[in-house]
């Protein structure tokens, strides 16, 4: 067992601080480990997808990711995994058999326990809701070491505040979770460029429901008229029908690993303004007016970025921020004015992506709620304190929300205003977990 | 927890009263709320020093320090940590004290040695043990330029500094992958009640300066600073000038 402490940050690669790293533990370790977990506890960690602190924990237990384990499916299509498994290797289990997970985020290298923990969103949420969603069941290992099967049909109470409960209601070991039925491992693409914001929102309220996938890239150095100038891209699973060429001979093709990676952090940030901007300005131009019937495999409709491993260290040796907020769908107005002062922002630089939700899923700290939701990088440093306190402000006059998985710099005072629900969601910590078994540099910043 | 932009939720000033550490819990104080914890000598000072912060809305605890107590310390740090997190350790108290009589006169040379050198190592060795623990946490160590080539004119502070500022950046070093980390500052002069009445030398910057410097450090990760930036080109330079020389120049 490693003892020794060991430095962790989540992928902005912020604040970084020293835990004792659990690794190999199998799933019947899970109950002693945490019934030994001392003063300042444990959590499960994924595989450090989050951008902030929600899977470190300082002077504490950290639990590396159980074993990958994936069962046959059932005949409904259903799947047992272990909590530890990848959506990377799932993915490449379930396409050879003609099937795929219903909801993925940005990236597939998210285990299916930091799926749960943080009830994660694709560009399907309009339509299929989050990761929460699609689990049939699943197996936890309460803080006082005792296991419960929990599904929204079994203990709903303890399911829903699993889901999107930041590993802090306990260890999820396995889960079944609903698959979806392809022909192929490509997607039917459409992709439009539009002029401002008015524009996206527009076609995004009117049209989104017609696509499984929907998001739109922003231009965030666009201003003035051309505010909110975007490339919207949506699409649907091909069909067989739909191949040509080398895709045709093996359709359901799985997602390769990636190709190429970025060694180690240079000594300051490449993702600066003027590279941003070259950046945004290439992809908008190369973006055609409209185009549909163009076919892209998974990983370049679903995960463009997991093709560069550790693109993260680009930024720098002090690492980035995403902020991520949803608002209701009547508040653009508040999209709007918070693309103003970004784009306006000239400390820094930003990509940013769109989306619109649909109505938003059960999870007591889950972030989806009906309405817009925007997603912007950003490098850290102590210059966006100022700004990004005052969008919070915006977000939480509107009845909106940050995202706990993207957060590290949130004010503690306004979680209550953002996440109602978390009074009881702590009621249940003081039940469950008396003693503080479970704990994250999360937990403890915000008062989980 | 020190978040990602640096803001700590609980400060301890060790020499809560000193006007640069009073400056750094206002400058942290502008754009969040951190707990402070005030240790420092009872009297008038402190109690301004309470009343000040409160006001700013920022909740605070005074405790007893005094910086010769050294046996004291440890039960004292154990104490403030065992109810909360520290994030960052500011240790901001020293003498400056009579240039002359500092090593004329035998009290006043060990005193001035015992609360600039033998109390920051005190402390620093109880708030390492503590931040190892902990997995996490910032200390602060306000050295100076003084320490960084001793001069004729204060050497008895200059290499009290010298000292603690050699202690302070090996400590930073023998932390590494333990998540606590230390910053060693080295002001030049600072305006501040230390010293006044003294004409300022060439420059000089204010507590808030220094207070800026500080948490823009802090948020960054860096382990030592100049404030003013510029004193880092000057020292370098001082640092090579040959002895005989150097004992000619008018500092
Ligand atoms: C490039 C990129 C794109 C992204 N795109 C999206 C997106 O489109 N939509 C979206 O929602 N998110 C997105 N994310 C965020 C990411 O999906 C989530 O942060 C996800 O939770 C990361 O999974 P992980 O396995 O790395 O978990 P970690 O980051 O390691 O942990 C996340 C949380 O889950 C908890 N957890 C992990 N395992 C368990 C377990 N076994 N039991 C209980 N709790 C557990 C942890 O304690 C922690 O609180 C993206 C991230 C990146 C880097
Ligand atoms: N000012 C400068 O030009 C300058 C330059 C470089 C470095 N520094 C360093 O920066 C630090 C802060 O200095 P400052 O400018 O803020 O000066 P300051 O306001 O005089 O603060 C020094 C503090 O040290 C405390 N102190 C002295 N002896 C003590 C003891 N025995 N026990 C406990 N506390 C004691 C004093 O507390 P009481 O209220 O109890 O007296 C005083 O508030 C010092 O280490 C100093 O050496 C200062």
């Amino acid at each position: 067992m490693s003892e020794q402490p060991e430095v962790l940050s989540g992928w902005g690669r912020t604040a970084p601080t020293a835990g004792r790293v659990r690794r190999n533990a199998g799933p019947d370790a899970v109950a002693d480990l945490l019934r030994g977990a001392g003063p300042r506890g444990l959590i499960a960690r994924g595989l450090g997808r989050s951008y902030g602190d929600a899977a470190q924990n300082a002077g504490g237990v950290v639990l590396d990711p159980l074993p990958a384990v994936i069962d046959e499916p059932a005949a409904d299509g259903s799947v047992r995994v272990s909590a530890g498994t990848s959506l990377h290797d799932l993915m490449r289990f379930l396409l050879p058999r003609g099937r795929f997970v219903p909801v993925t985020p940005g990236t597939r290298y998210v285990t299916v326990g930091g799926a749960i923990g943080c009830d994660v969103h694709g560009k399907s949420h309009h339509v299929t809701g989050s990761f929460g969603d699609q689990v049939v069941s699943l197996d936890l290992v309460l803080p006082d070491g005792t296991a419960r099967t929990v599904g929204p049909d079994r203990d709903p109470e303890l399911y829903w505040a699993t889901v999107g409960g930041m590993g802090l209601t306990g260890v999820i070991v396995s889960a079944v979770l609903r698959t979806i039925p392809v022909e192929t491992g490509y997607l039917d693409v459409t992709t439009q460029r539009l002029s401002d914001l008015d524009a996206v929102l527009a076609e995004m309220a009117g049209s989104d429901d017609d696509f499984t996938y929907s998001v739109a890239w922003i231009d965030t150095e666009a201003r003035g008229g051309a505010l909110g100038r975007s490339v919207l891209s949506r699409g649907e699973h091909a069909t067989r029908e739909q191949l040509s060429g080398p895709a045709a001979v093996q359709p359901l093709a799985v997602p390769a690993p990636p190709r190429l990676a970025v060694p180690f952090a240079p000594p300051f940030g490449l993702v600066t303004r003027s590279t941003v901007r070259v950046f945004n300005e290439a992809w908008f131009r190369k973006a055609p007016r409209f185009r549909e019937g163009e076919i892209q495999s998974i990983s370049a409709f679903f995960h463009p970025l997991d093709g560069v491993a550790h693109w993260n260290r680009l930024y720098g040796p002090h690492g980035f921020l995403q902020y991520q907020f949803v608002v209701p769908e009547d508040r653009a107005d508040v999209v709007r004015r918070i693309l103003e002062q970004v784009s306006g922002d000239r400390h820094t630089t930003f990509l940013a992506v769109l989306k619109r939700f649909g109505p938003g899923g059960s999870g007591w700290l889950s972030f989806p709620s009906a309405g817009w939701t925007l997603a912007v990088d950003a490098p850290a440093g102590p210059g966006l304190i100022g700004l990004l306190d005052r969008l919070d402000e915006q977000v939480a006059a509107a009845g909106g929300r940050i995202y706990l998985a993207k957060d590290a710099r949130v004010r503690p005072e306004l979680m209550t205003t953002m996440y109602p629900r978390l009074p009881e969601f702590r009621e249940l910590r003081e039940r469950l977990d008396p003693d503080r078994r479970l704990q994250s540099d999360l937990s403890r910043r915000l008062d989980l | 927890m020190i978040n990602a932009l640096g803001q700590p939720q609980t400060v301890l000033l060790l020499g809560g009263t000193s006007d640069i550490a009073l400056a750094l819990a206002r400058a942290w104080a502008r754009h969040g709320s951190p707990e402070v914890v005030l240790a420092a000598r009872p009297g008038e000072r402190r109690d301004r020093a309470v009343a000040e912060l409160g006001q700013l809305g920022l909740a605070v605890e005074a405790v007893d320090f005094e910086a010769t107590d050294t046996a004291g310390h440890p039960a004292l740090i154990e104490s403030i940590a065992a109810t909360r997190d520290i994030d960052v350790a500011v240790v901001a108290f020293g003498v400056l004290g009579d240039e002359e009589r500092s090593w004329q006169d035998h009290d006043t040379a060990v005193h001035l040695a015992e609360v600039n050198y033998v109390a920051p190592v005190s402390v620093g060795v109880c708030l390492s043990q503590v931040m190892r623990r902990q997995g996490h946490g910032v200390i602060v160590a306000l050295s100076s330029v003084a320490g960084e080539r001793v001069r004729r004119s204060n050497f008895a502070y200059g290499a009290s500094k010298a000292g603690m500022d050699g202690f302070f950046l090996g400590l930073g070093e023998a932390l590494r992958g333990s998540g606590a980390r230390v910053l060693v500052v080295r002001p030049g002069f600072v305006h501040t009640k230390m010293t006044e009445g003294r004409d300022a030398a060439s420059l000089s910057v204010t507590a808030e300066q220094v207070a800026d410097a500080v948490t823009t450090a802090v948020a960054k990760g860096d382990d030592l600073i100049w404030v003013p930036k510029a004193m880092r080109g000057v020292m370098s330079g001082l640092r090579h000038v040959p002895r005989p020389l150097f004992r000619k120049l008018p500092i």
